[in-house]
């Protein structure tokens, strides 16, 4: 970036525009996060959220409209492959491999970075065996992150058997095993109770600040909101309404206007 | 005991917050493992896999194997030794892509003809070409994992049932292909049409060729503990771990770096690889190839032998293969028929074993039903001699006490035909009362039983076989629906 003081610019989307037939999801979208950013994005059921992330992650092609991860153009290439290039994402409605035991959905994820072969998994080579070791110590590692929640006896049972916010835990060590510089989660506290919802909170801070991720969320709980954001980004039928800290988004009457109709900006 | 029923207070453990509770839903997921449990064989399948490392596993079977030509004969090591470890090699290479990376690959049966056909054009009289084990196997092996490649292609874009269809279809080409089309190659059918393809060469180890049953199994039994010993490795490995990811949710896995497309592919091939080898050695074994070798049935067994034994696991193949093998083999027409009259009476006990709860109601429902044989068989004999005058069939070990116990009239044809409509009759009857007179009714349901096996299925040995061994999958399959040794699939709606 030209300003020196600025943090560089991490992904950025421009003039992003999709639509499913007549409706248009996402409307000349404009949207940036910087290196070391925690962002969140709100906005209304339908706004668009959830199809930000899958136009960043590749589900989704844009129809016109640019979208970089570090100055590389995005658009076209394969999830896997954005994957691998430093961006992982979690699902609002909770993907995980359900049959496989808790650590090795954690491993599974160790899939894009590292490289031994069908044979040299066969024969046991050393770099598959050296592999092994790294994946198995970086999903220790991983897990470790969420402190009692998923240790001990919990890496060895089967991912149904975790309760629904463990689960979510789960999905966001999973992300994160697959080495990426940006996490985007798409509503990491739904369905937890208040003292799970703190506990996210004080979690997604750390991922920052020990995990060195820079994080992209979408969320719909106020409080966890006002508690991580740097920055806040509402959108609306896909055009993004407002943006800037929380207070000012808060109360900018567009924004609320959104959430409750004109009957309650008046 | 305390008194006056006060419930002394549990002590609090260190773990207390992580314990399964009443209405979490970690609680409701453990329901249907602790129902199993109260199954005793299946509770014993799970302690196999649970207290067994896999090495102690496949030592177990290495070594028991191993030693089965030392005290078998020829005709039995080639019927329930080789075949088992056939069936074995062709279930693991069927468990890559049916179980770890959740392709239902319906002409998987056709790669291993293609193999069997492949090496039999190598390695035989037919063109005169007679390349060794160390060329033709390693040759037809990569051409039948390239062609499982071409195969998986269209699972790109198609999913479960649709990939299932396109499979299947090219199944039966196939063997249309072979059979029909058998087009003319240096002035020869390519295929041998119907007549297929006789006077395979054997394998041979660099040049020593395995001409005896011994030392064919031998050289089979090692190259399945090498596959073995490989795919417990690849399972274990980034792409093993990878396959099961995608068979649980493409889309997670694809957007957890994972190259989904490229997996399946690599799945097919690999499963078709084992296939083409399985190929290989089932030619050498028979030494001539037809059609009919790799047609529906043996693919349904296949298919059998993976999920009797529990999808997605190694050593519920091994003892899925042994399991259906050795009970198919057991009931093989040249056999005695006592083999299956065994089998049959077996699976009925199985079968109330498993239903009939508590245990002194089987006792009961068991000695019920031989008393009453007995008691029906001495009333009828008391009013017409001619009433059970009939001869067992091939009675075998059973001969004296079936024709004391079962009424089997002298000239019976009309006589089978009531008892076998009578015994539809009772069944549905009883599916539909409860409680005693269910049991009640249970006692003249299951000798009506008796007297159809003795008068109706003994004399059509053929047809008996595979309702025998369709009995034995249903209630195999009914008391543990994830196999042997599967573990249960849990979908979280």
């Amino acid at each position: 970036m030209t300003e020196e003081q600025k943090p560089p610019l991490l992904l950025e989307l421009e003039q992003v525009t999709k639509s499913f037939g007549g409706l248009t999801v996402a409307d000349r979208l404009d949207l940036h996060v910087d290196e070391g950013e925690i962002v969140s994005l709100i906005g209304p059921n339908g706004a668009g959220k959830t199809t930000v992330f899958n136009l960043v992650t590749g589900l989704y092609r844009p129809d016109s409209g640019a979208i970089r991860f570090v100055g590389r153009d995005l658009v076209g290439l394969p999830p896997h492959k954005i994957t691998q290039l430093g961006i992982a994402r979690t699902f609002q409605t909770l993907r995980l491999f359900l049959n496989m035991t808790v650590k090795e959905n954690v491993m599974a994820a160790a899939y894009g970075h590292t490289r031994a072969t069908v044979p040299e998994a066969i024969f046991r080579l050393p770099r598959a065996r050296r592999e092994e070791r790294e994946i198995a110590a970086l999903a220790e590692e991983k897990l470790a992150f969420f402190g009692q929640r998923l240790a001990g006896y919990r890496h060895e049972q089967q991912a149904y058997n975790l309760s629904y916010a463990n689960r979510r835990r789960l999905e966001i060590a999973r992300a994160m095993a697959t080495n990426p510089r940006l996490l985007l989660l798409d509503e990491p506290a739904a369905g937890m109770n208040p003292a799970e919802t703190l506990e996210l909170t004080e979690l997604i801070g750390r991922l920052r600040s020990e995990g060195g991720y820079t994080v992209l969320v979408i969320e719909h709980d106020m409080h966890v909101v006002e508690g991580i954001s740097d920055r806040v980004v509402a959108l609306d039928h896909g055009v993004k309404i407002a943006e800037g800290a929380f207070e000012e988004v808060a109360t900018d009457p567009r924004v609320i206007e959104a959430y409750l109709g004109l009957q309650g900006a008046a | 005991m305390q008194t006056g029923g006060d419930i002394p207070e549990v002590p609090g453990r260190p773990d207390e917050r992580d314990r399964p509770r009443v209405g979490v839903d970690e609680w409701v997921a453990s329901v249907e493992g602790r129902r199993e449990d109260r199954v005793g064989f299946a509770r014993l399948g799970r302690r196999i896999d649970a207290l067994l490392p896999p090495w102690a596993r496949l030592l177990i079977f290495g070594v028991f194997a191993a030693t089965l030509p030392l005290w078998m004969d020829r005709g039995d090591l080639f019927a329930y030794g080789i075949f088992t470890l056939i069936y074995i090699l062709l279930g693991l290479g069927l468990n890559v892509v049916v179980g770890y990376a959740g392709l239902l690959d319906l002409g998987y049966v056709a790669l291993f003809g293609f193999g069997a056909y492949f090496y039999a054009l190598l390695s035989s009289e037919h063109y005169g070409i007679h390349w060794p084990s160390a060329v033709s196997i390693p040759v037809v092996v990569v051409s039948t994992a390239l062609l499982g490649l071409v195969l998986g292609i269209p699972s790109r874009r198609l999913l479960g049932d649709y990939l299932a269809i396109v499979t299947l279809f090219f199944g039966q080409a196939f063997v249309v292909f072979v059979n029909a089309a058998n087009p003319t190659v240096r002035g020869k059918g390519l295929t041998g049409g119907p007549n297929g393809i006789a006077d395979i060469d054997p394998n041979d180890l660099f040049g020593y060729e395995l001409t005896t049953r011994r030392q064919q199994y031998w050289f089979i039994l090692g190259v399945v503990l090498l596959v073995l010993i490989g795919l417990h490795f690849l399972s274990e490995s980034r792409t093993g771990r990878a396959w099961r990811a995608l068979r649980e949710d493409p889309l997670a896995a694809e957007a957890m770096s994972m190259p989904v497309n490229r997996l399946k592919l690599k799945a097919f091939a690999f499963g078709a690889g084992i296939a083409g080898l399985a190929g290989c050695i089932f030619a050498a074994v028979l030494t001539a190839v037809t059609s009919g070798n790799f047609a529906l049935p043996i693919l349904i067994t296949i298919y059998a032998v993976v999920i009797l034994g529990g999808i997605g696991s190694l050593t519920g193949v091994v003892i899925g293969a042994i399991v259906i093998n050795v009970s198919f083999q057991f009931l093989a027409p040249e056999n005695p028929q006592d083999n299956a009259r065994i089998l049959f009476y077996a699976v009925v006990i199985l079968l109330l074993v498993l239903a009939v709860r508590p245990w002194w109601m089987l006792g009961v429902v068991l000695g019920g039903v031989v008393v009453f044989g007995f008691a029906a068989h001495a009333i009828a004999e008391a009013i017409d001699p001619s009433w059970t005058a009939g001869a067992v069939v091939e009675g075998g070990r059973l001969a004296g006490v079936i024709s004391d116990w079962v009424i089997i009239p002298a000239g019976h044809e009309r006589f089978a035909n009531v008892a076998y409509i009578t015994l539809i009759v009772a069944v549905l009857a009883l599916t539909r009362i409860h409680g005693w007179w269910r049991t009640i009714l249970l006692v003249p349901t299951l000798y009506l039983t008796a007297i159809v096996w003795e008068t109706s299925f003994v004399e059509q040995p053929a047809v008996a076989r595979w309702i025998l061994f369709g009995a034995l999958l249903v209630t195999l399959m009914t008391v543990r629906p994830q196999g042997l040794l599967g573990t249960p699939r849990v979908e979280i709606v």
